[in-house]
């Protein structure tokens, strides 16, 4: 049995213009693997310009790898046609971030659930579709009256979002890609997507790969996670090692900067050493090197990831009496 | 290099001035719309100090932003604001004239709407924009007239004082980054000394590193001009992180306002109770308590309390009449049945 998802040495680079020889490296030679049999809820997280939204739009086929392969059920994703395609696109299912950004103004939100029903055949009768819709949409907690018929600007931020996940949950799909789903939505109804998302992943047997830097909720709903940090893995594990005893000096900066909800655990233990560093002095070796504090001669060249546990590995010099894991073996680190 | 300055953000008590800077009394906002009245506020007190932060959390459709925009006076028809008062350093401003409120906008209340970093103008200079902000609050007619130099030299001090170089000033903003876009605005929001400043989710936006810089931005100039500062959001943490009182509001009303260690420690209301259940923490993984029910509809608001149906406590009475204020010792208030009779 072939995996669900399989990242081989996926790297991606944007360049500038045709002729500059200048390039940013989103994602860094990621491989990773998501099996078919026991689905998972994995967390990729990082701050804005970490490649975690590229990492998504690889994973959804939208824009192709610049080296690797990312295969699904042991196809290239870029060699699918046809049949295989659309059996692709109905499986793997997104919910993005903004929530004000992804709806056409101009239809109503009936209009937007009945587009996937009808592309992937999902209903033989209206009424039918229209149960459907009804069904998906009280299981994300909303109620059918309320928002069928209605345009999307007369929908707040939280139902809007809550529609993506209705509409996603309408196509029953194997891998959910949830680039933060729960950023623009209340704190009262968090709970219940990412409630929502887990019976998704228990129920149904959806893997779900969930991109946040929430750390908060990554915690809690995910098995294990991959920390990124321009483009390159920083420390990956169990979600429980890696937030509770974060070992890469990037990955404790990201805990101590979160907002935990917890009177008696502030902001301000560690250091944020540097605010908008230079990055482009430090393209070479360890990517963090210009922000971090442990910084040493050594980070010019590149860490390997060095492993201190059977499920936490970080990619930094400061560990390197552990012994060191070929980034092809990053799915060792992720427990299911 | 930036350096932390482990003294802010702590919320440990600080010598705050005891005289209220800022008295909302029982502001009400309504908007008509075709299905009928709605009540987006319906008579919500505040009083807040010099110098203290306050947090406004609740579901979307609380009124928070009403509320905000309502102090501001820039509720748009079919709204309206329909009774009340929004006292900033003496002065009603629901009853001054339109010329006046004008000027009181930012000198006196200055706000920062969510997704500010987005209303930055992109063909203009941002030293121009500050300008702008500075020229429009001059007084031509009185001797506290200032030069142009003397405008760019508090622009640049502005910008400094949220960490950005003197040189964003001749910048646009499409060469900032969000984080420092947003800094611009506060930079903006603090030009003229307000007294008081609302902002509206003013990280949700941005990533968890930017957000912690930007939160000890607003609160370190928010101790050099001693202004309060009101905090309107849904992420309880980063109300934990930030606030000393944090008020709870469900369907235009304030349910709960107590100082952030009671609200997290001990909760009051059963809304507020419910809220803080809902917070993840590390303790209970994978426990996710949410609130049971769904934000009433304003249009259709239960009768008596309008949280009644959702609510765990519900008595006969919560159903027939809304429960008034409650004040409870520790100055905490609360607007439920549970807590009226003790005291």
């Amino acid at each position: 049995m072939s995996d669900l998802l399989e990242l081989k040495n996926v790297t991606k680079t944007y360049s500038r213009g045709l002729l500059s020889r200048v390039s940013t490296t989103a994602l860094n030679n990621v491989s990773l693997k998501l099996e078919t049999e026991q689905p998972t809820i994995m967390t990729v997280a990082g701050e804005s310009g970490s490649g975690k939204t590229t990492m998504a739009m690889l994973l959804l086929g939208f824009i192709t790898p610049t080296s690797g392969q990312i295969l699904y059920k042991g196809k290239d994703i870029q060699t699918l046609r046809g049949e295989e395609r659309m059996r692709f696109r109905r499986e793997v299912q997104a919910v993005f971030q903004d929530p004000f950004a992804v709806f056409n103004p101009f239809y109503t939100v009936d209009h937007l659930l009945s587009v996937p029903i009808d592309r992937f055949k999902l209903a033989k009768s209206k009424n039918e579709a229209r149960d459907k819709m009804v069904e998906a949409l009280t299981a994300v907690g909303l109620r059918p009256g309320d928002v069928l018929g209605r345009f999307p600007h007369q929908l707040s931020g939280g139902q809007r979002q809550r529609i993506n996940v209705a509409r996603a949950l309408l196509l029953r799909p194997k891998l959910l890609v949830a680039d933060e789903p729960v950023s623009m939505v209340d704190a009262s109804l968090r709970a219940n997507i990412l409630e929502t998302l887990r019976s998704l992943q228990k129920n149904y047997g959806v893997s779900i790969i969930y991109i946040t830097h929430d750390l908060t909720t990554a915690y809690h709903i995910s098995n294990s996670i991959i920390v990124l940090y321009q483009g390159s893995v920083m420390e990956a594990g169990d979600v429980d090692a890696v937030i509770k005893t974060p070992q890469h000096p990037y990955t404790r900066l990201l805990i101590d900067s979160n907002p935990w909800p917890d009177i008696n655990r502030r902001w301000g233990e560690t250091e944020i050493k540097a605010r908008e560093a230079d990055l482009s002095k430090y393209s070479v070796g360890c990517r963090f090197s210009a922000r971090c504090p442990f910084v040493m001669d050594k980070c010019k060249e590149v860490p390997p990831l060095f492993r201190l546990m059977q499920y936490q590995a970080a990619s930094c010099y400061l560990y390197e009496q552990h012994p060191s894991i070929e980034p092809e073996k990053l799915s060792e680190l992720l427990p299911a | 290099m930036f350096k932390t300055r482990p003294k802010t953000i702590t919320g440990s008590p600080k010598a705050v001035s005891m005289s209220p800077i800022l008295q909302v009394k029982n502001l009400q906002v309504s908007y008509y719309t075709d299905a009928g009245r709605v009540r987006a506020l319906d008579g919500v007190d505040v009083t807040l100090n010099a110098g203290e932060k306050l947090g406004l959390v609740g579901e979307s459709g609380s009124g928070k932003s009403t509320m905000a925009l309502a102090m501001m006076r820039m509720i748009k028809p079919p709204g309206r604001i329909e009774g009340g008062q929004v006292i900033v350093d003496g002065t009603d401003l629901i009853t001054i004239s339109d010329e006046d409120m004008l000027q009181a906008r930012l000198s006196k209340i200055a706000y920062i709407p969510q997704g500010a970093m987005n209303s930055l103008n992109p063909v203009t200079r941002i030293g121009a924009q500050m300008m702008d902000a500075i020229r429009a609050h001059q007084d031509q007619s009185t001797s506290d007239w200032i030069s142009a130099a003397e405008m760019e030299k508090r622009c640049k001090q502005a910008l400094e004082s949220v960490d950005l170089k003197s040189s964003v000033f001749k910048m646009y903003a499409h060469e900032l980054s969000g984080g420092m876009k947003q800094r611009v605005c506060i930079a903006i929001s603090i030009l003229l000394r307000p007294k008081v400043i609302i902002a509206d989710e003013p990280t949700s936006a941005l990533d968890v590193v930017t957000q912690r810089q930007v939160m000890e931005t607003i609160d370190r100039v928010q101790e050099q001009i001693g202004a309060a500062v009101i905090l309107i959001g849904h992420d309880m943490g980063l109300m934990a992180q930030f606030v000393d009182k944090v008020a709870v509001m469900y369907a235009g009303r304030l349910m709960e306002l107590s100082n952030v260690r009671d609200m997290f420690t001990d909760p009051k209301h059963p809304y507020a109770q419910a809220l803080i259940r809902s917070l993840p923490n590390l303790e209970n993984k994978g426990v996710f308590n949410g609130i049971p029910g769904m934000a009433p509809a304003l249009l259709q608001l239960p009768g008596g309390c309008a949280f009644h149906p959702r609510c765990l406590h519900a008595m006969e009475i919560c159903k027939i009449q809304r429960p008034q204020p409650t004040t409870l010792p520790g100055g905490r208030v609360v607007e439920c049945y549970l807590y009226s009779e003790k005291v």
